[in-house]
């Protein structure tokens, strides 16, 4: 009756969520395979020619990896300390709009990152060292696009620490930043850690901003000043107009792109888990 | 050794915002002497102790007034809340050692505090012994202080108080989350203090107050603000309360 | 407080500032740059020559249209999805998990991947070719793990007490759902409605090939229709002095997202007073 239909559609509802997954893998995969058997370490080895037949992604993975992890190395200690300022130091009244600012930066659509790194944070870079377009311009803001969300995971899982810690601290009277070092962050520490490996995956899944300022050059990235191509941003760049192998080489990297988050999530799973083992 | 100094408390108020947890209270705690602070839940027994050593400053909205005096010196001309904090030590309800080593539970106070690297361990040992916590931990010092049993953890934390030196002991029902064992060994430990610190304990074992206190304060609530009632020796509290109050209170509980 | 500390918190308030310095500076240099341009006009009229004069009209009715088919796909997809785990499955089960797994993967998915996905299989496999359909569809992908986590929180947030009061009555399953559970849930479903269109306004990867770059007035959702965030990366990147245009646009944009933020805040406030941050 009623009953039966309704369940039937909400299980087809949720078959119809795993089956995006599964077709985006499906898809990604059989796109590829026979052209990853059939090019083998060449992916890796050579230069990336499309038109002559060579598709080395090589360089673009180490740029796509470059320019991630240097954002994360410039974002995550800041949104660690911001997240602990605001909750242990700063006065009260400031919490809820500096976490409305953060909510802010979150929702910013990252074209408009882009747009501002293109039009302020390039010229500045080149006003300093040319071209502006670079590896560091594209971490910078990718930076601060991941801040926020790492901020706002830092501040809950302080928001799990046991008030009864702090409280005999105060009655010790020790110093906040003494229990933050022993204390705080060390219990913390997991939970943070597993949020950040997940900013870390959208930092290298990013495609806008990093498109827009980066420079676009495919090569291997030596200094923060020169131009660097990501995975992400190739893909943007050459779909439009790819065909045949090149088109093929760019779903490769796709499947690339979806397994390396595929494992970031993993890994920031078992971050997560031990830290409610321990709890 | 040095006598610690005489709590005294004069028209002390405790307000969080608007509301008074608890007011006019005054009573003084006499050198080396263990005053219980018995009354019913929500009296504000735990708001007066946070007043004492100026817990209360890190609660938004809430506010002490009154006098509070150690040996006369008013703790409100006090330079900082470190310092007081430092002298007059608290151990809470529920045990809170850090999720560090045993040892670190000790050592990182000491070390807040600028004790020098080589005092430390030395330290700690004899916080560890004057809470009959040596012989049972010494040889796993390094292990977590959450391995320890509930009532090993609240002497610890008692050690943890005692290890920065304090002069004046503020403790918060320390037995009530312990079992009946764990908690006569923490009462066994109190009573060992005596003479050498100035105790002011909250209770609401009326049995455990009999046995330790020295003197005993009755609060109670009244127009839902706390207030005290009476204060006075043992015997005296307990056998020929002057206040209705206290008769009622220590009947219901004595029997 | 101890010296520690002071420093503690006075670097702290200079980091605080450091990040909200680019903030403030983006803010300021995006309306710097576009605000000449804005005008009644530049809202009510399509773009000509490639978008260096004219409006922004006909993308806004592409943005428009996208959205709406992005919609119609996530928010009943969702919604039962939402329903499937909160009602159906046994909480801690194989496929609850299972379920979770999935959408925590989709929710970590690069919006390239769904580019991707939305071009082969949508455009090229289903024959939508770059349309406002294939594009709304992709999105609506994209968007499905958020529409069905909060659509599932709010769905859980309504008391179990009243599920047993309705069993106690004898209303069929169907009709708790229909009759009480979903419009009690009703206020927090929105919100994850909401919350979706602003990720959806703010992509722009996934749109890239498969709805597509033209500038035209759309005719029907088996049009190419480009929408606002391709328009500024595209006037930023591709079309000679068209920062400006580009930055414009992008106010526009902003605007939106900022009224979408009011409208959550407004709804929230009064269905669960200060629950959330
Ligand atoms: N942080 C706080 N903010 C606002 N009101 C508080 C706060 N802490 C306690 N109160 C209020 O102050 C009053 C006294 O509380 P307090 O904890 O001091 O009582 P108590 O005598 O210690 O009770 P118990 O025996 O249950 O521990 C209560 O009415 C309580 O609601
Ligand atoms: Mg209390």
């Amino acid at each position: 009756m009623a009953d039966r239909w309704l369940h039937r559609l909400l299980w087809l509802s949720a078959m119809l969520a795993a089956l995006v997954l599964g077709g985006i893998v499906v898809l990604l995969i059989g796109r590829t395979a026979p052209f990853i058997a059939q090019q083998g370490m060449e992916l890796l080895a050579r230069q990336w020619y499309p038109g002559d037949g060579e598709f080395g992604m090589a360089a673009m993975i180490a740029g796509s990896l470059a320019v991630a992890v240097l954002a994360l190395v410039l974002a995550a200690p800041l949104a660690v300390a911001l997240a602990a300022w605001l909750r242990y130091f700063a006065p009260g009244w400031l919490r809820r709009p500096a976490l409305a600012l953060f909510a802010l930066m979150a929702g910013i659509p990252s074209v408009v990152y882009g747009l501002w790194g293109l039009l302020v944070l390039v010229p500045w870079i080149n006003g300093w060292v040319p071209p502006g377009a670079s590896w560091l311009a594209g971490s910078l803001v990718l930076a601060l696009m991941i801040l926020p969300l790492a901020l706002l995971v830092t501040d809950a899982a302080l928001a799990q620490v046991p008030p009864d810690w702090l409280h005999a601290g105060a009655a010790l009277a020790l110093s906040r930043v003494g229990m933050l070092r022993r204390v705080v962050l060390p219990h913390t520490a997991p939970a943070i850690a597993s949020g950040v490996v997940l900013q870390f995956g959208r930092a290298l899944g990013e495609t806008m901003a990093v498109l827009m300022v980066c420079g676009n050059v495919v090569q291997w990235p030596g200094s923060v000043f020169e131009p660097v191509r990501t995975l992400t941003a190739n893909i943007a760049l050459e779909m439009s107009y790819a065909a045949g192998d090149h088109r093929i080489a760019l779903f490769a990297s796709g499947l690339l792109l979806m397994l390396v988050t595929m494992a970031l999530l993993a890994l920031s799973w078992r971050l997560g888990r031990r830290h409610h083992g321990t709890a | 050794m040095k006598q610690p100094p005489t709590l005294e408390l004069d028209d002390v108020h405790v307000r969080y915002g608007e509301h008074a947890a608890i007011a006019h209270a005054s009573f003084r705690v006499e050198s080396g002497e263990i005053m219980a602070l018995v009354g019913p839940s929500g009296c504000g027994k735990s708001s007066l102790l946070a007043g004492i050593n100026r817990l209360t400053d890190t609660i938004p909205g809430c506010t002490t007034r009154g006098t509070i005096t150690l040996d006369g010196s008013p703790l409100g001309q006090w330079p900082d809340a470190a310092s007081l904090r430092r002298t007059v030590g608290m151990v809470f309800q529920q045990p809170n050692p850090f999720p560090l080593s045993i040892h670190d539970n000790l050592r990182f106070p000491l070390a807040e505090h600028g004790v020098p690297r080589r005092e430390r361990d030395e330290r700690a040992e004899q916080a560890l012994r004057s809470v009959g916590l040596w012989e049972e931990v010494h040889n796993r010092l390094g292990r977590s202080a959450l391995t320890l049993s509930g009532g090993q953890q609240q002497r610890l934390c008692m050690a943890r108080a005692l290890v920065l030196e304090p002069e004046v002991l503020l403790l918060d029902e320390p037995c009530s989350a312990l079992d009946p064992m764990a908690s006569a060994a923490v009462e066994e430990l109190i009573d060992s203090l005596r003479g050498r610190y100035t105790i002011l304990m909250v209770t609401h074992n009326l049995a455990q107050a009999r046995r330790l206190a020295d003197q005993v304060t009755v609060c109670w609530v009244d127009n839902d603000c706390g207030c005290v009632v009476e204060t006075g020796g043992r015997e005296q509290i307990f056998t020929r309360g002057r206040h209705p109050v206290t008769r009622a209170y220590c009947a219901g509980e004595c029997g | 407080m101890v010296r520690r500390d002071r420093v503690a918190t006075g670097v702290g308030a200079v980091l605080l500032l450091a990040v909200a310095m680019p903030v403030v500076s983006m803010v300021l240099a995006i309306w710097d740059q576009g605000h000449d341009e804005l005008s009644l006009a530049f809202l009510l009229q399509d773009p000509r020559q490639a978008g260096q004069a004219g409006g922004i009209a006909s993308l806004m009715i592409s943005t428009g249209w996208i959205l709406a088919v992005c919609l119609a796909v996530a928010v009943p997809v969702g919604l039962g999805c939402a329903l499937y785990l909160s009602e159906q499955v046994p909480p801690g089960s194989r496929r609850e998990r299972g379920l979770g797994f999935v959408l925590d993967v989709l929710a970590a998915t690069p919006s390239i991947v769904f580019g991707l996905f939305g071009y082969q299989f949508l455009a090229i496999t289903l024959g939508f070719g770059f349309s406002l359909l294939s594009g709304g569809i992709a999105l609506s992908f994209m968007v499905l793990p958020l529409m069905i986590r909060s659509a599932e929180q709010a769905l859980r947030a309504v008391p179990r007490a009243h599920r047993q009061a309705a069993a106690a009555l004898g209303v069929t399953r169907t009709g708790w759902i229909t009759r009480i559970l979903v419009p009690s849930a009703a206020p927090g479903i929105a919100v994850g409605v909401i919350l979706s269109v602003g990720r959806a306004l703010a992509e722009t990867a996934v749109l890239l090939f498969t709805a597509g770059y033209v500038l035209r007035r759309p005719d029907s959702v088996m049009d190419s229709g480009r929408a606002l965030s391709v328009h500024i990366y595209d006037m930023a990147m591709n079309v000679p002095g068209g920062a400006d245009r580009a930055a414009a646009t992008a106010v526009v944009l902003i605007a939106a997202l900022i009224l979408i933020n009011v409208m959550i805040r407004g709804l929230i406030r009064p269905s669960r007073a200060g629950g959330h941050a």
